[in-house]
């Protein structure tokens, strides 16, 4: 038999899938057979969780949806025992072709290239991938002025939203004069739809650990928090782990590798509040007091946590810093744009085909993440936007599929890059839902420092629930933009400011959206309740009950065999029946009420 | 953390010291000595407060205003069964709202409340768990459940659920 690791993709996603029992199971069912199992980090494929790989002596294979023992089974039978790869559950594989193989060939794996790979935690796992090389090139060779121009020459840009060169807030921070300073890694990601912080935490914590302390080195701080969502267990615990090996092999402490530099980074967990991604009020709250925001200047470069100099940067960007000094400015910058170097990660979801984590040289289309590596839309309906960069982001239309996603070009649309959420939608999605979905988010979300964020978002709240409760006004629309444009103008904080771009660029690319529901009091996508009416095709049921017997407001009558109706009057509209049908005969119709009405169902 | 808690006034106080001593030397302790009592008992007991700001010397505003900010602290113990039906974007757009409303009406929530009159359940909505290629997702009891539907939810809820079903 030849030589085989397997390695079982464990980030928080493939164990929600699985991933645990399946591991379990192989580890039971190999013992004692010299097998290298082990669990990694997330392995990009998210759509084929729990994704199970296996690594010969020809090649590499990648097992998808490895959701049952007996699959689990097939793998070890026909696999590891016969050397037969299994064609059925392959998914991707460097020596067979694979229908999702341009998921995975289509992206450059820079900052993902660990995760996945190495297991997160053991501390020898990555250094056996050249892990702490970085930091070693750092303390041996280079003064803390190279390592900013060496971050300056390699053109890394703040990947936490608005792009700010990374080279310039460190040099802000090195210049003050005043110590002690800090590094503070912003680990708060709390955008909805945005998960590639948490991937990087829990499938490759130590590249974070060695980022932190490359720009502690650099910018003379000696101490470094990382502020991290709660709502992530397992990269906490991941991380605790890391930092403890780190500790024990003198990369963190005193004297690190005898360079005379001393660096220690310490973990805060936030208590769940948005506006702690920004940084201001993120540093308020690890100085322990609510999170509010203030204004800037001075920069926490100059008076951050507990009025010190503080360097604040994202998981992702600190991530990206040991990359540079492993292969060196001159290779991290060849990949990107002239404005953007590099490569950026996103967390693809919504309707498309393949969704999951992904990385990309900037510079790809819309149209290259949507078709080439999320392979379409799943249920072959039109596709219809993209939702980029979370609540603070914005909506950029199917027709402009060929922007290319650079910091510069989504700002010129409206939309930011952000923290990396992608959301693919389709004709199925209705815009202003969306519009109001992070409306309503971050409504609730806002301190309450400055009246227009704080009564702003509500006042706009109201009207977008007027819209899609039917009763909007055609001055609502400009009410909307007004809002909006004094929201942005008169909101201390980046949440403040970007809250209204959702409705901004949805208003923009989709008003024939919105004035449908105001105007023709019709939900095109047939999403919002009020304008909407469950109808039962007579012809496609079969009267076998279920929808009935689901039902919780006995809204649906009809004796078996025979075709059902909903009663429009009782219909709570909360969608049981039409999951439950097994026929495809329940749908949901806007505008056509009165074509309804003459049907039995509202007859009343 | 279960709701179950039925600790003694003087246990408590006890517990309280020895969480504060433990964080005593850290700076800003505040929100690491609130999150450690939520640990320890399931919810912020308000009767802590006054002693709480005594060992801390942080006013009982303060801490106040810290618990009021943070969605992370509640004032009541939770139910038996911690649901939260994450409410992301991708969740929102794969029907998060119609799963949440179906666990409510199953288990009797009322509208405005999180815990169900037995006590069995509590389900909240959360902003995104991070698993959005699972779409829709909840949280029970420390186990995600993925793919889900309005009816598979609810299925999911009692069969995980710790006692027996409802």
């Amino acid at each position: 038999m030849s030589k085989i690791e397997i390695k079982v993709g464990s980030a928080s996603c493939g164990i929600a899938a699985g991933a645990n029992k399946m591991h379990e199971y192989l580890e039971e069912k190999l013992k004692g057979d010299s097998i290298d199992i082990s669990k990694t980090g997330c392995i990009g494929m998210c759509f084929n969780e729990p994704l199970v790989e296996i690594k010969d002596d020809k090649g590499l294979y990648l097992y998808g949806g490895i959701d049952s023992e007996d699959k689990a089974q097939r793998l070890i039978d026909e696999h590891v025992e016969q050397n037969k790869p299994v064609e059925d559950f392959l998914v991707y594989s460097d020596v067979v072709e694979t229908e999702d193989k341009d998921y995975i060939d289509k992206q450059e794996r820079i900052l993902l290239r660990n995760s996945g790979n190495i297991d997160p935690e053991s501390i020898e796992s990555y250094e056996k991938v050249g892990g702490y090389d970085g930091l070693k090139n750092v303390l041996e060779k280079m003064s803390a002025d190279d390592v900013i121009g060496e971050v300056k020459e390699a053109g890394l840009r703040g990947r936490g939203g608005a792009g700010f060169p990374t080279h310039m807030k460190w040099n802000f921070t090195k210049i003050e004069d005043n110590y002690p300073k800090y590094v503070v890694c912003n680990a708060d990601e709390g955008d909805p739809g945005a998960f590639m912080d948490r991937s990087v935490l829990e499938g490759d914590p130590h590249s974070l650990l060695e980022g932190m302390i490359i720009a502690g080195y650099a910018i003379g701080a000696n101490e470094g928090y990382i502020y991290i969502r709660a709502e992530y267990p397992l990269a906490v615990k991941r991380l605790n782990i890391a930092i403890d090996d780190a500790r024990k092999k003198g990369y963190l402490g005193k004297d690190i590798m005898g360079s005379g530099f001393d660096f220690d980074i310490y973990i805060r967990e936030g208590a769940g509040a948005f506006v702690c991604g920004e940084e201001t009020a993120l540093l308020a709250s690890i100085e322990g007091k609510r999170g509010s925001p203030i204004f800037k200047p001075p920069f926490p470069a100059q008076k951050g946590l507990w009025k010190q100099p503080t360097c604040i940067n994202n998981v992702e960007t600190l991530a990206n810093v040991p990359r540079i000094f492993t292969d060196g400015a001159e290779a991290y910058s060849k990949l990107g744009t002239e404005n953007s170097k590099g490569t950026k990660v996103f967390a693809l979801a919504g309707k498309v085909k393949r969704g999951g984590l992904i990385e990309v040289p900037m510079g790809v289309t819309i149209k290259d993440i949507v078709y080439d590596i999320g392979g379409g839309i799943a249920s072959g309906k039109e596709f219809k936007a993209v939702q980029i960069g979370g609540p603070s982001g914005g909506c950029i239309p199917a027709s402009l599929q060929d922007t290319p996603v650079d910091y510069d070009s989504l700002t010129s649309l409206g939309a930011i890059m952000g923290s990396g959420g992608l959301l693919v939608t389709d004709e199925d999605t209705c815009m202003v839902d969306v519009a109001k979905f992070f409306l309503d988010f971050t409504a609730e979300e806002s301190c309450g420092k400055c009246t227009f964020c704080r009564i702003g978002t509500h006042q706009m709240l109201e009207i977008l629930d007027r819209i899609t409760e039917g009763e909007g006004k055609e001055e609502d629309l400009d009410e909307l933009e007004k809002l909006g444009g004094q929201i942005s103008a008169g909101s201390l904080c980046g949440l403040g400011q970007t809250v209204p771009n959702p409705v901004l660029t949805t208003l923009k690319y989709f008003r024939n959206e919105y004035e449908a529901h105001v105007n023709e009091k019709r939900c095109p996508a047939k999403k919002c309740k009020e304008l909407i009416l469950y109808f039962i095709d007579e012809e496609k049921c079969t009267g076998c009950t279920r929808c009935k017997k689901v039902c919780p407001s006995d809204a649906i009558e009809g004796d078996k065999k025979e075709a059902h109706v909903i009663d429009t009057e009782k219909c709570i509209k909360c969608g049981l029946c039409i999951s439950s049908c097994k026929f495809d005969a329940i749908e949901a119709l806007s505008g056509e009420k009165e074509l309804q009405k003459m049907n039995k169902g509202g007859e009343r | 953390m279960s709701g179950k808690t039925m600790i003694k006034p003087a246990e408590m106080a006890k517990k309280l010291e020895e969480i504060v001593k433990d964080h005593g030397k850290m700076r800003g302790a505040a929100i690491p000595i609130l999150q450690s009592i939520q640990e320890e008992f399931g919810f912020v007991p308000k009767q802590l407060i006054p002693r709480l700001s005594a060992l801390t010397g942080i006013s009982q505003s303060d801490i106040y205003s810290i618990l009021t900010f943070y969605s992370q602290f509640r004032f009541e113990p939770l139910g038996e069964n911690y649901i939260q039906v994450c409410h992301g974007t991708a969740c929102h757009l794969a029907g998060a709202e119609e799963i949440t409303n179906a666990l409510k009406r199953e288990f009797g929530i009322e509208e405005g409340e999180t815990t169900s009159p037995d006590k069995k359940y509590t389900v909240e909505k959360v902003a995104c768990i991070g698993c959005c290629s699972l779409a829709p997702v909840m949280n029970m009891n420390e186990e995600t459940l993925g793919r889900l539907g309005p009816e598979k939810a609810v299925k999911g809820a009692k069969e995980n659920a710790k006692g027996g079903e409802s």
